[in-house]
């Protein structure tokens, strides 16, 4: 340790201000608190009241994210098996799926590390590790055959327009991994639209996803009989729940999900209060357009809620997304407010607007916005309250 | 020559650059926003837009002494509205297919707030010939702006680059087959209106960027 210690000194000597180097500061500073612990105090939010500074809470959620990432990379071979009609070990499933996984999760590092840098330096403000977080998360929401070329873009505007020319980290009010999403999702739509199988397979190689066919019924039934009729993929709730079937790579696996939950919970880093405000919001709408389902003849009003709560990536959208601490409301009343509306638009846009397969990422990007208008009015109705009881 | 003293080419170069109407005091944004997902277009918008301009700002200036403070507005109106309505009879009489591009936003030129605001504040209070240059410079950089963005939209919109003339257009130069063939694609996004608002945020940063404008917080 006093080997490193000494080698960051001296290095640190080099890039202090006034020496020519002293450009390259944010890219010390930001090597240095890898290895030792930093005793600057944060000037903006996310605040940790805690021994543990920023980079350790986003080390918890990239912590969380691996299984994802490693039952993703398996789905993808499972499913190439599949449409090949072949048999292959799990090892060798995964090592196939690791092969599309990897490049992407690449290709997004360098981007988003080029961003961060490069304003680090131009601004001169710190390399902030919040940056590693939204490329942690940024591949998990693509599907397994995107154009690595569009990864490297929709990265690049996440950072930059979600994140940068708010101020950097802490100052955002888009969350930076759905902003790349959401451009990829307008910019590409061909690819990244969600009414296609992302399933890597045979050329020509499609079929329906789970959002898309009581989307577009040729005829019009419950989805539960439509998902029966399906031959390409089981689409069974058990099936749904384990998550051996086509989606974005990190959000088809509910267990692990629930799984990066409880943890991220436990280490009160996810707020559950949002975790549980958005699935009663999702449940209570879905329940209210079962009800009004004999009225119409939209086949998505008849998804159940436990449906809704399986297919799309609602739950990985909810867990992992929603709960970020810098562009959630940031107080309880706020969370639970913030929450239950991103449950009730993301049915609302599933199920009423059939051209948007998938609504968490919207929902999420909407209530995003409203964040700190839901914090203001709380904490207003917070001071009306406490004047009148001193009155 | 008066015409090119320094305060003449303030008037023409202001506008241009560190007091441009769009990036600088963001007016015009809606037609900025409509007539930008072609080059040709926005060529033809930017003429239509100093022609107008340059001309009710003359009329205005030479009847400024006439006109009573309380009906002035009404009175720029029908000035700016006669002469939108000369533009667009002509772009129907010679430019047919453009006209019917820009359907409605030739007619919108009248309540684009970058000549009512011209007239008001500038040839109300000045001499034809110095309101003349305030059109200009105004047009000019009205234009400026809309065509960087609409060469951006264009260009990775729709894949071309696309000059006016007499017809539907001409295709200066479009992304090659092989290019899509290799697996490239233009972004969607751009050509719908948010595309544009992020375009021309991009021009509004990098513009500010380069003349050393802090907004003050």
């Amino acid at each position: 340790m006093n080997f490193l210690r000494k080698i960051f000194a001296e290095s640190g000597k080099l890039v202090e201000k006034g020496k020519p180097l002293s450009w390259a500061y944010p890219v010390w500073e930001a090597a240095d608190t890898i290895f030792f612990s930093t005793n600057k105090q944060t000037s903006s939010g996310p605040h940790i009241r805690d021994n543990m500074d920023i980079k350790r809470t986003m080390f918890f959620v990239v912590l969380a994210l691996i299984p994802c990432y490693i039952f993703g990379a398996y789905n993808i071979g499972y499913l190439n098996s599949l449409a090949l009609d072949i048999e292959r070990s799990l090892l060798a499933n995964t090592i196939f799926g690791l092969t599309y996984v990897l490049p992407i999760l690449i290709v997004t590092f360098v981007a988003g590390a080029i961003c961060e840098l490069t304003f680090a330096i131009i601004r001169k403000h710190e390399v902030n590790e919040g940056f590693l977080v939204s490329c942690a998360l940024i591949p998990l929401t693509m599907p397994p055959d995107v154009p690595l070329w569009q990864v490297f873009m929709g990265t690049s505007f996440g950072i930059i327009i979600g994140k940068e020319i708010f101020g950097g980290v802490g100052t955002n009010v888009f969350n930076p991994a759905l902003t790349a999403r959401a451009f990829m999702y307008f910019a590409f739509p061909t690819k990244i639209s969600g009414d296609k199988v992302w399933a890597v397979g045979p050329d020509g190689y499609s079929g329906a996803t789970a959002l898309a066919i009581p989307a577009n019924p040729v005829e019009y039934d419950t989805a539960s009989n439509l998902f029966a009729a399906s031959t390409q993929f089981d689409f069974s709730l058990l099936n749904m729940f384990w998550g051996l079937i086509p989606g974005s790579i990190g959000e088809t696996n509910k267990v692990l999900i629930i799984g990066g939950a409880l943890f991220l919970i436990y280490c009160g880093i996810a707020s559950w209060r949002i975790i549980m405000s958005s699935v009663i919001g999702l449940v209570l709408t879905a329940f209210l357009f079962n009800l009004l389902a004999g009225f119409s003849s939209n086949a998505m009003l008849t998804i159940t809620p436990l449906q809704h709560l399986l297919i799309g990536s609602f739950l990985f959208g909810t867990v992992f997304m929603a709960t970020e601490p810098v562009t959630s409301s940031h107080t309880n009343t706020g969370r639970w407010i913030y929450g239950f509306l991103i449950g009730v638009l993301t049915v609302i846009i599933r199920s009423i607007n059939p051209a948007y397969p998938e609504g968490v990422m919207l929902a999420i990007l909407i209530m995003n916005m409203f964040a700190p208008l839901i914090d203001y009015y709380v904490i207003q109705s917070n001071i009306k309250m406490r004047l009148a009881r001193n009155a | 020559m008066e015409l090119f003293n320094s305060e003449s080419k303030k008037i023409i170069s202001d506008p241009i650059n560190v007091n441009n109407p769009i990036s600088l005091q963001v007016l015009g944004i809606c037609s900025a926003l409509a007539v930008t997902i072609r080059l040709d277009q926005a060529i033809i918008m930017t003429l239509a837009v100093i022609f107008v301009l340059c001309s009710s700002n003359v009329i205005l200036s030479l009847i400024r002494d006439y006109i009573p403070a309380r009906v002035r507005i009404v009175i720029m109106l029908s000035v700016i509205a006669s002469l939108v309505s000369v533009v667009d009879e002509l772009l129907k009489a010679y430019l047919y297919d453009m006209s019917k591009q820009l359907s409605v936003f030739v007619g919108l030129i009248i309540t684009n707030c970058i000549i009512m605001g011209r007239a008001e504040a500038f040839a109300l209070k000045n001499g034809p010939s110095k309101a003349f240059l305030d059109g200009l410079g105004n047009g000019f950089g009205y234009g400026l702006i809309i065509i960087i963005v609409s060469f951006f939209r264009e260009l990775f919109g729709a894949g071309t680059i696309t000059l006016p003339d007499g017809g539907a257009g001409y295709v200066l130069w479009s992304i090659p087959e092989s290019w899509y063939a290799a697996g490239y694609e233009n972004i969607g996004l751009l050509v719908l209106s948010p595309g544009a608002f992020i375009i021309l945020g991009l021009v509004i940063w990098a513009q500010r960027e380069m003349a050393g404008i802090e907004e003050e917080a």
